[in-house]
């Protein structure tokens, strides 16, 4: 008999809408299990259902959870105890006033399950385990002095305290850069096996789960698609929003055709250092792109790539360098810069959510930049609305909503729609798709090519995803600790030596087979 | 617009709706001057002659209750206001304006918190007299400083949102980013905070009139009505349970509505 077994799992808002839609899989012992799908499609409810526990405003209406010998009703009592979760931010999930010991060893000390001493051994002993520097010390530590991949896994090791009968590992990995999120899916991977433990994985990334699950159950508006061992989810997927998430999952060439760079220097950027008080950020940068090209700017966190960004748009004034747009020095504060400067580079933030002001519906955030630059007021202005939003590929309803109504998809396309309205040279986007479900980011690097083709756009593309940039970038240039150390053309990408860092990156990037990353291992050892 | 509102809010309409008229109209429907001795007896209870009793020289409560609805409905309101907008208007300033200018309200802004209010509305009151709209200025003061705190914290956090930052970028000038980009997303705290000042002022009012410095007799605003009656507690007379629910449901009715406003925005 099955260890877990979910069947006919229904979860409903109070306000009557379903959420998860008759939902049945079963799981035996030792195994582990993937719910893979995009935000909205209830992977996570489902996660959370299996602790019997229900997000405010929701609640289980029907079908049952049995884990052993419990049922759903029982499950409460076991959160902590015999059933673990491992949320996604681990930054957000650790408390910043207690050290890393007390919360890891809190849940067995809780459950009377060990003494303090007991625990701490246990703690230590999984410290080891997951491979984290300074095992013996770190507990003493607090969440602050800690990296995102060290906070990850030892929100791993307080999961594991208590020998959990199931681990709940809800996106991981997704807030890590992905040299760290190898090294912290490896130290998972490792200790789900020795422990023997029953694993649920919840992720968006096909690859990864493909790396860590013998089952996979793929979600879609809260319903199961598909279910089934992971090589025949891979190999032979049955279901076309399956075969919708591989697409995604695949990189797809939209490289355009040379003909649109013109041989004109558009952005010139000479000797640029930035700090941010003593700590440097930008070292010596130098770089110069062509008028319609499409430059991809690759890093991990940290890396310097968004405060490139800011102070191309005059955000951060650089300690030395120059900036030029199309042989005119840009000013490097923005109270020396001009309205013309402003029109000609506009940012497009990540988090559109932020990007774009709650409290204006979006008719209201794209008529400023046309009143503002271009002084169209009135049908003129509405005309050049209704324009913008259908190059976006969004409905003319919009116009009256507010961003908090839309989905993230719809947003990150207002946002571009806005930078678009000033009718710049240069758009600075700044990891436009890493908020975004894959299928919907693919969407958007769509909808960039597009624009590009059509108004011969200038982009300058950030990413900390390499296979996206190399799938649309015509330039690419990798940042590492605050310098260039890599700048090639993309047709020759494959062809040229890479700097370790840029090979490590590659490297890094899971493939969608099962077995990758363990062949990582054997070659990086 | 109303009708989207949840109960409280309705309700909490409704009150405020009812306060504002009898503050506008009520000393058209008194029955009784507002300092006329009508009962031989003190603290009367209830009964067809005097609605809601007599007081403790023998004046009619109801009567007393509609002129003095004007001085807490009408200065209370308007001194809140004054120190809501006042603050706000600094904390914008000091948010979008240079970090010399944020420096020097803030400080000031401190300065004016350690000074004691009620010994300064008593030397202000000694020095020029009671009067409307002295009071009026006292009680906006007094809470200017509050009020600039919280929004300025609000507005600071707000300054670094990225829409702001995308403003900046496009050009924005200061007054765009502190009117269209910040205040509207801090509008609702602030409101909340308009509430929560209404009730000290409605306090702080009361306060200055049982030291006789408030509004004066034989005018009186709620909370000077609950003062002068306070004898009558031991008996339970309407003449100070009155008063005293009028503040309440006045208090209770403005914050119901601020609270419902929040829900849909």
């Amino acid at each position: 008999m099955a260890y877990l077994e979910v069947n006919h799992l229904c979860v409903k808002a109070d306000t009557g809408k379903t959420i998860v839609h008759d939902a049945s899989f079963s799981l035996n012992k030792g195994e582990v299990l993937a719910l893979i799908g995009e935000s909205g499609s209830g992977k996570t409810t489902i996660a959370l259902s299996l602790m019997g526990y229900a997000r405010r405003g929701t609640h289980i209406a029907g079908g049952d959870v049995r884990l052993g010998e419990a049922h759903l009703k029982d499950l409460p009592a076991l959160r902590g105890n015999r059933i673990a979760y491992i949320a996604q931010s681990a930054a957000a999930a650790f408390n910043p006033s207690l050290n890393i010991m007390d919360q890891v060893i809190e849940a067995a000390l809780v459950h009377r399950i060990m003494d303090r001493a007991q625990a701490e051994a246990k703690a230590i002993e999984l410290f080891h385990a997951l491979a984290l520097p300074f095992p013996d010390t770190i507990g003493q530590r607090y969440p602050h002095q800690l990296s995102g991949g060290q906070l990850q896994r030892l929100m791993a090791a307080m999961a594991f305290i208590t020998d959990p009968d199931l681990v709940i590992l809800d996106e991981p990995t997704t807030a890590l850069d992905v040299t760290t999120q190898v090294e912290v899916l490896r130290a998972f991977k490792q200790v789900v096996k020795d422990r023997g433990a029953t694993a649920v994985y919840v992720s968006h990334d096909l690859a990864v789960v493909a790396q860590m699950a013998d089952h996979i159950v793929v979600l879609n508006h809260g319903e199961i698609k598909e279910q089934g061992t992971t090589a025949e989810i891979l190999h032979a997927p049955k279901d076309d929003y399956t075969k919708l998430l591989m697409a995604a999952a695949e990189p797809t060439n939209r490289v355009v055709v040379d003909a649109l760079v013109q041989p004109v220097p558009l952005l010139e950027v000479r000797g640029v250092n930035a700090s941010y008080g003593n700590r440097p950020i930008l070292k010596d940068i130098n770089f110069t792109m062509q008028r319609g090209a499409m430059l991809g700017v690759i890093g991990e966190s940290g890396s310097g790539k968004s405060t490139l960004a800011r102070v191309i748009a005059g955000l951060v004034v650089p300690t030395s360098g120059e900036v030029r747009l199309a042989g005119d020095i840009l000013p490097a504060a923005l109270s020396a810069r001009e309205q013309e400067h402003f029109r000609r580079v506009q940012i497009v933030f990540q988090n559109a959510s932020t990007a774009l002001n709650p409290a204006h519906d979006v008719a209201q955030i794209l008529a400023r930049p046309l009143a503002f630059y271009h002084q169209l007021k009135g049908e003129a202005a509405q005309k050049r609305l209704l324009a913008l939003i259908d190059m976006v590929k969004l409905p003319a309803s919009v116009l009256t909503r507010r961003c908090t109504e839309l989905s993230g998809g719809q947003i990150q396309r207002i946002n571009l729609a806005r930078a678009l309205a000033a009718e710049p040279e240069l758009v600075l986007c700044d990891e436009v798709t890493s908020a975004l479900d894959t299928v919907v980011g693919a969407a958007i690097l769509d909808l960039l090519a597009e624009l590009r083709r059509e108004l011969n756009l200038s982009i300058m593309f950030i990413s900390h995803d390499i296979s996206t940039v190399r799938a649309i970038c015509d330039d690419i240039m990798v940042l590492y600790q605050g310098a260039v150390v890599e700048h090639v053309r993309g047709s020759d990408f494959d062809q040229v030596r890479h700097h370790d860092y840029t090979e490590l990156l590659l490297s890094s990037v899971p493939e969608l087979r099962a077995g990758w990353l363990e062949e990582r291992k054997a070659r990086t050892a | 617009m109303i009708r989207s509102l949840p109960l409280s809010g309705k309700i909490g309409l409704a009150t405020v709706i009812f306060w504002l008229l009898t503050a506008m109209f009520g000393p058209l429907l008194a029955p009784h001057p507002v300092g006329e001795f009508v009962d031989m007896d003190v603290f009367s209870g209830i009964s067809s002659t005097f609605p809601l009793g007599t007081d403790y020289l023998g004046r009619d409560v109801f009567s007393r209750l509609l002129y003095g609805a004007r001085y807490t409905v009408g200065l209370a309101a308007a001194a809140a206001m004054l120190a809501s907008i006042t603050g706000i208007g600094l904390a914008l300033t000091a948010a979008v304006g240079s970090r010399v200018l944020d420096e020097l309200l803030s400080r000031f802004m401190d300065t004016m918190i350690s000074i004691p209010s009620k010994i300064l509305a008593l030397v202000l009151v000694a020095a020029f007299g009671s009067s409307i709209p002295l009071l009026l200025v006292i009680c906006a003061f007094t809470y200017v400083p509050g009020s600039y705190r919280i929004a300025r914290s609000l507005a600071v956090n707000l300054a670094q949102m990225d829409y702001v930052q995308v403003a900046k970028t496009q050009g924005e000038g200061r007054w765009h980013i502190g009117l269209r980009e910040i205040l509207p997303n801090m509008i609702h705290p602030m409101l909340a905070d308009f509430g929560l000042r209404f009730v000290f002022i409605v306090l702080l009012l009361s306060g200055l009139s049982f030291l006789g410095l408030g509004v004066q007799p034989p005018e009186a605003d709620f909370g000077s009505l609950v003062r002068e009656n306070i004898s009558g507690l031991a008996e339970g007379a309407p003449a100070i349970i009155v008063p005293a629910i009028a503040i309440a449901t006045l208090t209770i009715g403005v914050n119901l509505l601020i609270d419902a406003m929040r829900g849909k925005r």
